[in-house]
């Protein structure tokens, strides 16, 4: 509990373990060390305070130019549409905490999406479950060989995924040759995947929230999820602490690719067709709402807590635009500068944060 | 710092070449096989006309080339092609002389590259990769807010020649294609500009020590990309005759894997720029002689896919052969350790 809580605080300061150890050998048990904490998690929070405020506005203005925006059907909507998203945030974030970046999700829900639903219009009988783990299990090998070439061959994240990307897209187009899975060859069960409810609660919701559960137990109760923090803010340090990196970088990754798998299944349920281009290009939504969420891209640094609010407010943005007419055309350009703004003003917080730090430390 | 560089570049015999004769021995192959495949394929005649086809995105390779070797990454390229493409056809269609709009399609080329750079410079905890994914995005949305789902077109008829003239029996195209690339290793490979960039790549802490203005460097780099994007948005609208917003999708992709088939080490500072030119005739033959087969563009998609990380688990293989042990020399681990997260290092070092 103890580690972790300090873990906690290293992951916040920013300088990362380096920054820690430095200004608590500097004064020993002094106050200034739990004033930076304090600090620096006060900013933590006053980010997400801040991202909360900025939903609730955007919210208020949404409905005051359509009042049909915060109707229980809408609002039913928003969420549904948003909890594919947030379960790939959740992979994207450990992937980013780590200095990564993974661009091949779009791609292996496609694929994952894609063998799911042909295997159930192959066999209508199969269970949905067989499906889900089906789509999971695909997904996860496509995320071990990301994980692998990333982790063991040293190839860029960039790089390798651009190439898995491409790969995976293709792979999509020869089995499926060219044809799409329509509604009509989805079994019920397998529809009722995403577009089912339980106890009146959509599943797709239930999804986000189990797996949100799981994951921040993972990332923050967890020896490995701690892990993951330590090797992102300095790898060299984490290895010299006997962690072993390549392990946890191959983790991140294959934990992506069971998400993006199991999202890929959620995806083609969603919407009753699996497509070739299946969620071309989702991963920039992804990303966006990643580091809207705070997660820094220079690593070490990100909480669950940030990129369900990141995901919600994206969710909010996509979902509204069109409800107040503005062009679909806008929407990618309004993506990229939300991604622009969103890792810019990180960057600024966390200068203004270190700059405190130091002055606190000088005195 | 500016004299190992010189040695890791300096040929020594035809050893340093190595990779180099695999790439031509690789590119005979592919046309040996092209030319079974078709008997019409090895004239002397489609031998020259070919690269019309693929020529227009080679202009991007260039630039990669150095941007690789500066230890970055850029993947805003293609949008930038789709953004000034539109703008040109749309400035044109608007009134303005086509000699002026190709001008100002260069120039917002050039600003874009321009923003890219800035934005490194301004916001170095930020690596090269999260920037230009986030303007890839910007840049074509404007494209798309710009041209919706339409397209523009409409040129006047000489504008055509870019792209489908010759001069005597040479592609166009071509001779504007071999000259940009002289001037490309020259500047790489001869002056001042140029061992600059292999210093930054090679270790950019260093070079600010040694008191070499790095953010100059990186900035020119980035605005020589994006004014070559604007080349390959001209060459490119003039060959499809229009445009629309999706022009030039995946570009980015095509280039950074031309670059890196070419043996520029994505862990920066290694590479010459006769492994690039050699690949972009390489893959293009390769692609044209699919086409020929009939082989599907998803197929060819997979193969440019597996050719990336290919290409780059060789280097990373030969590049562990090198008699330096890597746990030796602090710098190359630092890099190929970090990901992408190498500027992030330097920073830190320097703080520290």
């Amino acid at each position: 509990m103890q580690l972790q809580v300090r873990m906690n605080a290293d992951s916040a300061t920013g300088g990362g373990a380096n920054g820690r150890l430095q200004s608590s050998g500097n004064q020993p048990g002094g106050r200034s060390v739990g004033l930076i904490g304090k600090l620096s998690r006060n900013s933590e929070a006053f980010r997400e305070l801040g991202l909360l405020i900025f939903i609730v506005v955007l919210a208020a203005i949404f409905q005051i130019r359509n009042p049909k925006f915060l109707s229980i059907s809408n609002i039913k909507d928003l969420l549904a549409n948003t909890a594919i998203l947030s379960i790939l945030a959740v992979g994207m974030m450990m992937v980013i905490i780590t200095r990564g970046i993974d661009l091949s999700i779009g791609s292996t829900m496609a694929l994952s999406g894609m063998i799911t639903s042909l295997t159930v219009s192959a066999n209508p009988g199969i269970s949905p479950f067989l499906s889900l783990v089906q789509g999971m299990a695909i997904g996860l090998v496509a995320g071990l060989v990301i994980g692998v070439l990333v982790a063991y061959f040293k190839i860029l994240p960039i790089i390798a995924t651009l190439g898995l990307m491409n790969i995976l897209r293709g792979m999509t187009y020869l089995i499926s040759k060219g044809k799409w899975v329509s509604a009509y060859q989805m079994s019920a069960g397998f529809k009722n995947l995403s577009t089912g409810t339980t106890l009146g609660i959509s599943n797709l919701i239930l999804f986000a929230v189990i797996i949100y559960i799981l994951y921040a137990y993972f990332i923050n109760q967890t020896k490995t999820g701690r892990y993951i923090y330590a090797v992102g803010s300095s790898p060299e340090t984490a290895e010299l602490i006997g962690i072993k990196r390549k392990r946890i970088v191959l983790l991140v990754y294959a934990l992506m690719g069971l998400l993006a798998g199991l999202a890929g299944v959620l995806w083609v349920s969603k919407y009753a067709s699996a497509q070739g281009d299946t969620a071309v290009g989702y991963e920039m939504n992804v990303i966006a709402a990643v580091v809207l969420g705070g997660v820094s891209v220079a690593g070490g640094r990100g909480k669950v807590s940030g990129i369900l609010l990141g995901s919600i407010l994206f969710g909010i943005l996509a979902n509204a635009l069109p409800l107040i007419n503005i062009s679909p055309f806008w929407q990618q350009f309004i993506q990229g500068l939300v991604i622009l703004a969103a890792i810019i003003s990180n960057v600024l917080l966390q200068r203004r944060n270190d700059k405190l730090a130091l002055k606190k430390r000088a005195i | 710092m500016e004299k190992t560089a010189i040695n890791i570049n300096k040929p020594r015999g035809l050893h340093q070449y190595q990779w180099e004769i695999f790439l031509v021995v690789l590119f005979l192959t592919v046309n040996v096989v092209n030319s079974f495949l078709s008997p019409y394929y090895l004239t002397l005649d489609t031998f020259v006309s070919t690269p019309m086809n693929f020529l227009d995105k080679a202009f991007l390779v260039l630039p990669m080339t150095m941007i690789i070797i500066l230890g970055n990454i850029d993947v805003s390229v293609g949008s930038i092609v789709a953004l000034t493409s539109v703008l040109m056809a749309v400035s044109y269609n608007a009134g303005l002389p086509m000699p002026l709009a190709m001008v100002l399609a260069l120039l917002v080329s050039t600003t874009c590259g321009f923003i890219n750079g800035f934005l490194q410079i301004k916001f170095r905890e930020l690596s090269a990769t999260i920037i230009t994914l986030s303007t890839m995005t910007v840049f074509r949305g404007i494209a798309y807010v710009i041209l919706e789902d339409r397209s523009a077109g409409k040129f006047p008829s000489w504008f055509s020649f870019l792209a489908w003239g010759y001069i005597g029996k040479i592609p166009f195209i071509l001779i504007v294609f071999v000259l940009m690339a002289i001037v490309f290793a020259v500047l790489l490979h001869t002056t001042r500009f140029g061992r600059m960039i292999y210093a930054v790549g090679s270790n950019r802490t260093a070079c600010e020590y040694s008191g070499i203005r790095t953010e100059r460097i990186i900035l020119g780099v980035s605005m020589l990309a994006g004014f070559m994007a604007g080349f390959t948005s001209l060459f490119l609208t003039s060959r499809m005759g229009s445009t629309r917003p999706n022009v030039a999708l995946n570009y980015e992709l095509d280039a950074i894997a031309m670059t890196v088939l070419g043996g520029i080490s994505t862990n920066g500072g290694k590479g010459r720029i006769t492994g690039p030119l050699i690949s972009i005739f390489l893959i293009g033959f390769l692609n044209y002689g699919l086409g020929l087969r009939n082989v599907s563009a998803q197929v060819i998609l997979i193969i440019l896919g597996i050719l990336l990380i290919l290409s780059v688990l060789v280097q990373n293989f030969t590049d562990r052969q090198t008699p330096i042990s890597p746990k030796k020399a602090s710098a190359p681990t630092h890099r190929s350790d970090a990901g992408d997260g190498s500027d992030i290092h330097e920073n830190s070092a320097q703080g520290g």
